[in-house]
């Protein structure tokens, strides 16, 4: 299994496409500070398991990065106020995939001071590894290429798995999207520094960061900074999308392939992303949580699309106004990238943890159709990265038959977008094979 | 010559065969009620499944075999009911018909949409995002999961709003389970007025997405304490209140959210709510 040192030549996952990519609009410029805003609304549970436990009342002062909700058992992270002043009402917001979430107000008295800073671990090559994975907890931080999966958890592995490569998610395959292209040549030390700290944690030393060749600049800001050590290798990668899928990553780094239903452990990978990385380094070398993230806003209708540094809690609304607002006539408003993004219908939803883009497409650029039968043509088969039988799972969904969706492998959909991208008959096959997997968890559970 | 003798063997083999097949009938019988066949024929045949039973057939034989009440059944007519009582041999009892109500008013005309959906014609689907484009997350989706459920066709969606056709409906509850907002509810057949809105959300909060939304405004409270109960936004017609056609005229629901169930079914007849 182990790889270590070989010149790489990267694999080519099967499946895939090269879907026009849109990342002109912004790949040129600097990452951008917006000014405070006078109020946040910041989404209590912004992980994937257990909401934490806001600590706070209305009224109550806090400051910059101080803790305002508690982790309640493993799975689950801190959140902390982006910015000093008071805490306003705690309501439900529109969440980013439609319902209605609970979030708490924090109106900015404009000082913006931080609190109580945590310890810095400056020199985090001499530091216990302990306390490196408590600080990934303890700074609220989460995998920020969308899953928000807590990091704590990802990077304490059972001890019986054999863990050997850190496999570093710089792809950025999502079309339109260049916060984290940005993020790898402005700070590509905090990511390097990152990849150190996973490593340590997971006392491994082999780091193979994978970027995908559109991002020359990134790759040679990253070769920079981890010059000299040898243990960190990056790989530029043919451009594929979905290469930053896990599965196809580690693939297309290592060769080894997890299986159906498997882990990445099952083949001694972990993977991160590089935002995520930044964050690491950031909590634990500076000592500070993870309050703010890089947001791509883009599209046609974006007077001056950009990267810009928002603050948890901010709303879109907000944001679009610092890029300038809009040009043109705006049909579709999207969280996250085009193929794997939530659709919007409210500019009240903020940014969380796992933001990565605002996307507008125009009433040029969105078509609307009625979905028609499957023709048959195999285009989604060819395209699928998880090599399922895309068509077959496609009418047995329409027809509800769960059951043989299960048999037909619907639950290693990783949802990626690429078979409905590609239909000539414009089927919705997300759609079906989202609320299949709902409806099979759904009947597991009552068994 | 040759065609003769070859029809004789035929009819040879044909008896010798008819009559084994005969004694083997007779011999091997399997001895069935007769009561089962009887009462299968006078369930409805719709296997909703609404009895609990795996179709009509299995509850005919639970009804003889286990002595199961047939009152579980709430498609039989009345008639046919009291047939099967009799043939199971029972005594008389009473069914409390029930019929679904969908406790939404917020058809295109009235609820607010705040996107286009493009996706799946299926309610289970579209809750799974954020609906269907309607702004209210309490109200009918719209796109008929529940009429497609219905083994007795008695659910149409009309102008985007489930309506349920009283005089079809059977009470099985199919049409419940399958509703992903939870709105469709069986009730007695004799409670014929309620409010249809499911919406928790605050009255001002309401009116934004949709004009037929309950505003709990509590006119109707205010007027007839015994018969409507307010529960936090949201006003509820008492269990069991007897609720005449004419005291909902009298009350003039702002949005008209409280209302008969003829007047649900029949939009065109409904006054249109001071808007």
């Amino acid at each position: 299994m182990n790889s270590h040192h070989l010149p790489l030549r990267p694999h080519r996952f099967e499946g895939g496409i090269h879907p026009a990519d849109g990342k002109a609009y912004t790949t040129s410029g600097t990452i951008r500070i917006p000014p405070l805003l006078d109020k946040y609304q910041l989404v209590i549970q912004q992980n994937i398991g257990v909401s934490p436990l806001l600590k706070v009342k209305k009224g109550d002062t806090v400051k910059k990065g101080q803790q305002i909700a508690d982790p309640v058992g493993n799975i689950s992270v801190p959140l902390h106020a982006p910015t000093s002043g008071t805490v306003g009402d705690i309501h439900d917001i529109s969440g980013a995939n439609g319902a209605p979430v609970p979030a708490v107000e924090i109106i900015a008295d404009g000082k913006d001071e931080w609190c109580e800073p945590m310890e810095c671990y400056s020199d985090w090559k001499n530091t216990n590894r302990e306390l490196l994975l408590a600080r990934v907890k303890d700074a609220g931080i989460v995998g920020m290429g969308g899953a928000s999966f807590p990091t704590h958890v990802k990077l304490s592995p059972p001890p019986e798995r054999e863990i050997d490569t850190l496999v570093i998610n710089g792809a950025e395959c999502e079309p339109y999207l260049t916060a984290d292209d940005h993020l790898m040549r402005e700070q590509a030390d905090r990511i390097i520094a990152g990849a150190g700290i996973c490593a340590k944690i997971l006392k491994i030393s082999h780091v193979l960061i994978g970027v995908e060749e559109n991002k020359p600049e990134a790759i040679r800001a990253l070769r920079t900074a981890a010059k000299g050590q040898k243990d960190i290798v990056i790989v530029p990668l043919k451009v594929r999308y979905p290469q930053g899928g896990e599965k196809q990553l580690i693939y297309a780094l290592t060769g080894r392939k997890v299986l159906a239903g498997g882990l990445p452990m099952d083949v001694g990978c972990e993977v991160q992303n590089v935002a995520t990385l930044a964050a690491i380094a950031e909590a634990a070398v500076e000592g500070r949580p993870l309050i703010e993230r890089v947001v791509t806003v883009t599209g046609s209708p974006v007077v001056d699309p950009g990267n810009y540094l928002v603050r948890l809690g901010t709303p879109v609304r907000k944001v679009l106004e610092w890029a300038g607002g809009i040009k043109k006539e705006v049909r579709k408003l999207i969280l996250g990238g085009p193929m794997m993004g939530f659709a919007q219908s409210s500019l009240d939803v903020t940014v969380s943890k796992n933001t990565s883009g605002i996307l507008l497409l125009g009433a040029d650029e969105v078509r609307q159709f009625e979905a028609g039968p499957c023709l048959s043509c195999g285009r989604c088969v060819e395209a699928c990265p998880m090599r399922l039988l895309v068509s077959t799972l496609s009418k047995v969904c329409e027809n509800e038959r769960y059951d043989l969706a299960d048999e037909n492998y619907v639950m290693n959909c990783l949802e990626c977008g690429i078979c409905t991208y590609v239909c000539p008959a414009g089927r919705p096959n997300v759609q079906h094979f989202r609320r299949a997997k709902a409806e099979i968890r759904a009947l597991k559970r009552r068994k | 010559m040759t065609i003769l003798f070859a029809a004789l063997a035929l009819a040879l083999l044909g008896l010798i065969l008819g009559g084994l097949i005969g004694f083997t009938a007779k011999k091997f019988a399997v001895e069935t009620d007769p009561r089962i066949e009887e009462i299968t024929n006078l369930l409805p045949g719709a296997n909703c499944g609404g009895c609990g039973y795996a179709g009509c057939a299995d509850y005919a034989r639970a009804i003889v075999e286990d002595g199961v009440s047939p009152a579980n059944c709430a498609a039989a007519t009345e008639e046919n009911f009291q047939k099967i009582m009799a043939a199971a041999g029972q005594e008389a009892a009473k069914r409390e018909r029930k019929v679904a109500v969908v406790y939404c008013s917020g058809d295109n005309r009235h609820a607010v949409h705040v996107a286009l959906y493009n996706g799946l014609n299926d309610c289970r689907a579209a809750a799974a995002l954020s609906g269907a484009g309607k702004g209210c997350r309490f109200g009918c989706i719209g796109l008929g999961s529940c009429a497609r459920n219905c083994p007795f066709g008695a659910i149409e969606i009309r102008d985007g709003l489930a309506i349920v056709h009283a005089e079809l409906c059977k009470g099985c509850g199919k049409c419940t389970e399958v509703c992903p907002r939870k709105l469709i509810h069986l009730v007695p057949a004799e409670s014929k007025v309620h409010v249809f809105c499911n919406s928790l959300d605050k009255g001002p909060d309401k009116r934004k997405i949709c004009t037929a939304g309950c505003l709990a405004c509590r006119k109707c409270v205010k007027a007839y304490p015994e018969l409507f109960n307010a529960q936090g936004f949201l006003v509820r017609a008492r269990d069991g209140a007897a609720i005449t056609a004419e005291q909902v005229a009298e009350v003039k629901c702002p949005t008209g959210a409280l209302q008969t169930v003829d007047s649900h079914a029949n939009p065109g007849k409904r006054k249109e709510g001071a808007a």
